[in-house]
């Protein structure tokens, strides 16, 4: 089989505090077959370049958007990333297909632990709830959307917690890049992770 | 028109056409080719001009006079005053101390009349303004400690000019009135507390019509556009001032000088600098070029022992007498050296003394003649003094003071960031990096700003970035960064150069003026060129749109979208520019390149109004 492409967008304002994420990018695999792209490190000023941006999208066929989750959103960036990227008549619209079919979903960093994602628990919603509107921005583009790889209770993990995390990303995005996906089975579960858990590699 | 004139005019502006860039190439001062152009078609040499090099000189001396002004405009009142102390306490112990060396010297070793032991003794005791002025511009030092001590001393003399000349017919068994050629006040007739008071009151008109009748005038002429009109008015300024100051009897060049200190505060200041200063460039050029042709060969052929000996015993007693001086006032040894050199010339106050005494009969003709040799001797001799202090001299003396800096506090590692040039912009960069606990060192060539900054704790190694021992000395072959903030665009380049060549691994942001200075810095394969002209007035422009009812973040991206199309046309234009075979680039080509931007502008404008957020547009795009 042809290898995937995947394009990791990562958005992160404070990536230097951020243990989890230090320890998930450090495993990104070294391949010509992944793209990291640090969006605040290319565009401190929010001056996207949109023609540079949608000419990385249509050479991958995976798109991630990596991200810390901030009051059940993303953070600004990534918002001023979708709202100009995503041209009409380019990403959506009659005459937009540049993006369709192509694989997109989020990993998710969030303090919270995974039982407060719920009716009864403090946010009330759970993580795929919320997520929504990133599953419909997807929709609307005619893209893939997979349930989001999320690391839970960042606020409460030793070193070896986050290093555990980081080496699992790095599995997955091996996994990722080499192998052809079962989607409908992977959409059977909450979160991408934890199908990859029942991965036998 | 006298054709002869013209042809005299073609002969002078060639000399200096030919001989300064030679100079200049060669690393020398622009004085030095003034003086040797002025040798080589002066009478001795070529003999394209005559004995009248000394009549040039008189008339060129005005250029002086000019320089005095534009340095009063430079400083102001306020500052003028905290000099005070330098100016009575550096220049009466230069001066006296010099003069009282060469008096007894002389005493003891010639058999000269003790009157004429003196005359001699004080005219030798001044220096050049003309000379040290412009080569402290040139070597960008007026600002620096040496400079304003400089200035000081400078500054006494011209004033005791004026007591010096008074003073001299006391010493001549010629009636005074007898030598009518003498420059005579209308106000000597008066008793002398009269003779003060008029001193007083013209002073002090200088002061209050530079107030309030220049500057309103000036407001005038402004106001009728007339470019022409307003360099008239600033010469009138200057020409007046000092025919006023000639009339009473004081030295013109102080007159200019204080009309200068008047008008610091002005608004037109800048304007009257940039009148002025051409003016002043070629009539001190023409100065020098009157030294050069003035030395008397003859003299020196005839008695060269007597004129080289005297004129280095002149020199060396100066340099002592300055030395001291200067270390008295606690300044760096460096400082010292650099001071005693530069001013250890006899000046152009000297000939003016010489010919007063030869009228008085104070000294004989021919000893007259020898030492106006020694003047012009030691004034030729001073560029060539600096040159052996800057290279040879110098970078010992640094070693030493380096060394010595060791045994205290100093702290050898290598910080990661050198910041060359330490003014506005650099120091913006050191603050901003100090604050992130960046530690960078620091190449300035301000001594005085140089002790601060060691206070505050920067590392910071004095002296002139573009060579190459420097920039080894600070580390340039660990380091990860080299920022160059120096103020001087050619100065800039030149360390780039030596960087480039010598240290091809270090990265290199650089600050430039302009965008021509930036081609430049394209040519030499810069990456990051930080131009002071373009985000200032980007972020300026911006808020003009907003001024105007624009919103701020709309403005804002059209600002950001213009500095990178400006930086991208700039440098498209920076090669497209040698396709025109235009090194020099002309004003004609400055308006093309201004032309070819404004068009790619309109480009830039389209590009920044992407769709994003613009509900009609898309409303537009579904109804089609």
């Amino acid at each position: 089989m042809s290898k995937n492409k995947i394009l990791i967008l990562f958005s992160h304002p404070l990536f230097e505090k951020s243990h989890a994420n230090k320890e998930l990018v450090k495993n990104i695999p070294e391949s010509e077959n992944i793209t990291f792209h640090d969006l605040y490190e290319e565009y401190p000023d929010f001056d996207i370049d949109v023609k540079k941006e949608q000419l990385l999208l249509s050479e991958h066929n995976i798109i991630i958007w990596h991200h810390p989750m901030y009051w059940y959103s993303c953070p600004p960036l990534m918002k001023q990333y979708i709202d100009m990227v995503l041209e009409h008549n380019w990403a959506y619209g009659k005459k937009g297909k540049a993006l369709q079919d192509k694989t997109i979903f989020q990993v998710i960093t969030t303090g919270g632990d995974k039982e407060n994602y719920c009716e009864t628990g403090s946010d009330r919603y759970s993580i795929l709830e919320l997520l929504e509107p990133f599953n419909q921005t997807a929709k609307v583009c005619n893209m893939i959307y997979l349930p989001p790889f999320v690391v839970h209770g960042t606020h409460n993990m030793t070193k070896e917690d986050y290093e555990k995390n980081g080496i699992i990303y790095g599995y997955f995005l091996d996994y990722l890049e080499n192998s052809n996906l079962d989607n409908d089975e992977i959409l059977q579960y909450h979160y991408f992770n934890e199908w990859f858990a029942t991965i036998q590699i | 028109m006298d054709t002869n004139f013209l042809l005299q005019a073609i002969i002078y502006l060639s000399a200096a056409v030919i001989c300064v860039p030679i100079a200049k190439k060669l690393g020398l001062s622009s004085i030095l080719g003034y003086l040797l152009a002025g040798i080589i078609i002066g009478p001795f040499v070529l003999g394209f001009i005559g004995q009248e090099g000394q009549d040039i000189m008189h008339f060129a001396e005005f250029g002086v006079v000019m320089m005095l002004f534009l340095i009063g405009l430079e400083l102001e009142p306020s500052k003028f005053w905290k000099m005070r102390k330098f100016i009575l306490g550096m220049g009466s112990m230069q001066l006296i101390g010099t003069t009282i060396i060469l008096f007894l010297g002389c005493l003891l070793f010639m058999d000269w009349k003790w009157e004429t032991t003196l005359a001699i003794s004080l005219a030798l005791a001044l220096s050049s303004t003309a000379i040290v002025l412009q080569t402290l511009k040139e070597k960008g030092l007026s600002n620096t400690s040496v400079g304003r001590s400089s200035f000081a001393i400078l500054l006494f003399q011209d004033i005791a000019v004026i007591p010096i000349l008074a003073f001299l017919p006391l010493l001549s068994t010629v009636n005074l009135e007898a030598a009518n050629d003498a420059p005579q006040s209308l106000i000597t007739g008066y008793a002398s507390w009269l003779q003060t008071v008029i001193v007083i009151g013209i002073i002090s008109t200088i002061y209050f019509a530079g107030r309030f009748l220049f500057v309103p005038l000036l407001h005038i002429i402004a106001r009728t556009r007339l470019q022409e009109l307003f360099t008239a008015s600033a010469l009138l300024l200057v020409v007046g001032v000092s025919y006023m100051m000639q009339l009473i009897g004081l030295s013109p060049a102080l007159g200019a000088f204080m009309a200068g200190v008047v008008l610091a505060n002005s608004e037109f200041r800048h304007e009257l600098e940039g009148d002025i200063a051409p003016f002043k460039g070629l009539l001190l050029g023409l100065f020098f070029l009157g030294v050069g042709a003035s030395i008397n060969f003859q003299l020196i052929v005839d008695n060269p022992m007597f004129i080289f000996v005297f004129g280095a015993i002149l020199t060396l007693v100066k340099f002592i007498v300055l030395f001291f001086t200067s270390r008295y006032y606690k300044k760096k040894l460096d400082q010292n050296l650099l001071l005693a050199f530069g001013l250890s010339q006899a000046g152009e106050f000297g000939f003016v003394i010489m010919s007063f005494c030869m009228q008085l009969n104070i000294i004989p003709s021919i000893l007259a003649n020898q030492i106006m040799a020694v003047i012009a001797m030691s004034m030729v001799a001073t560029p060539f003094l600096l040159l052996i202090n800057e290279r040879i001299i110098y970078p010992n003396t640094r070693s030493q003071e380096k060394e010595i800096k060791k045994d205290n506090d100093y702290i050898d590692e290598d910080n990661p960031v050198i910041i060359a040039g330490f003014g506005h912009f650099g120091s913006t960069i050191g603050r901003l990096l100090k604050a992130n606990k960046v530690k960078s060192t620091i190449l300035d060539n301000d001594s005085d700003r140089i002790d601060v900054l060691r206070k505050l704790g920067f590392k910071v190694y004095y002296g002139d970035a573009t060579r190459l021992e420097l920039l080894k000395a600070a580390g340039c072959e660990n380091a990860k960064l080299f920022i160059a903030a120096i103020d001087n665009p050619t100065v800039n380049l030149k360390v780039i150069e030596t960087l480039k060549k010598h240290f091809p691994h270090l990265k290199i942001l650089t600050r430039a003026r302009n965008r021509i200075d930036a081609y430049e810095l394209i040519d030499h394969k810069v990456e990051n060129i930080y131009r002071e002209t373009l985000y200032s007035a980007v972020n300026m422009g911006v808020d003009a749109l907003v001024e105007l009812g624009h919103r701020k973040y709309t403005a804002t991206r059209q600002g950001q979208q213009f500095i990178k199309y400006d930086e991208i046309t700039t440098r498209k234009l920076a090669e497209k520019r040698h396709d025109k075979m235009a090194y020099m680039i002309t004003i004609k080509e400055e308006i093309e390149l201004q032309e070819q931007l404004l068009k790619s502008d309109i480009y830039s404008q389209i590009a920044a109004t992407n769709h994003s957020w613009d509900s009609e547009h898309l409303k537009d795009n579904l109804a089609d």
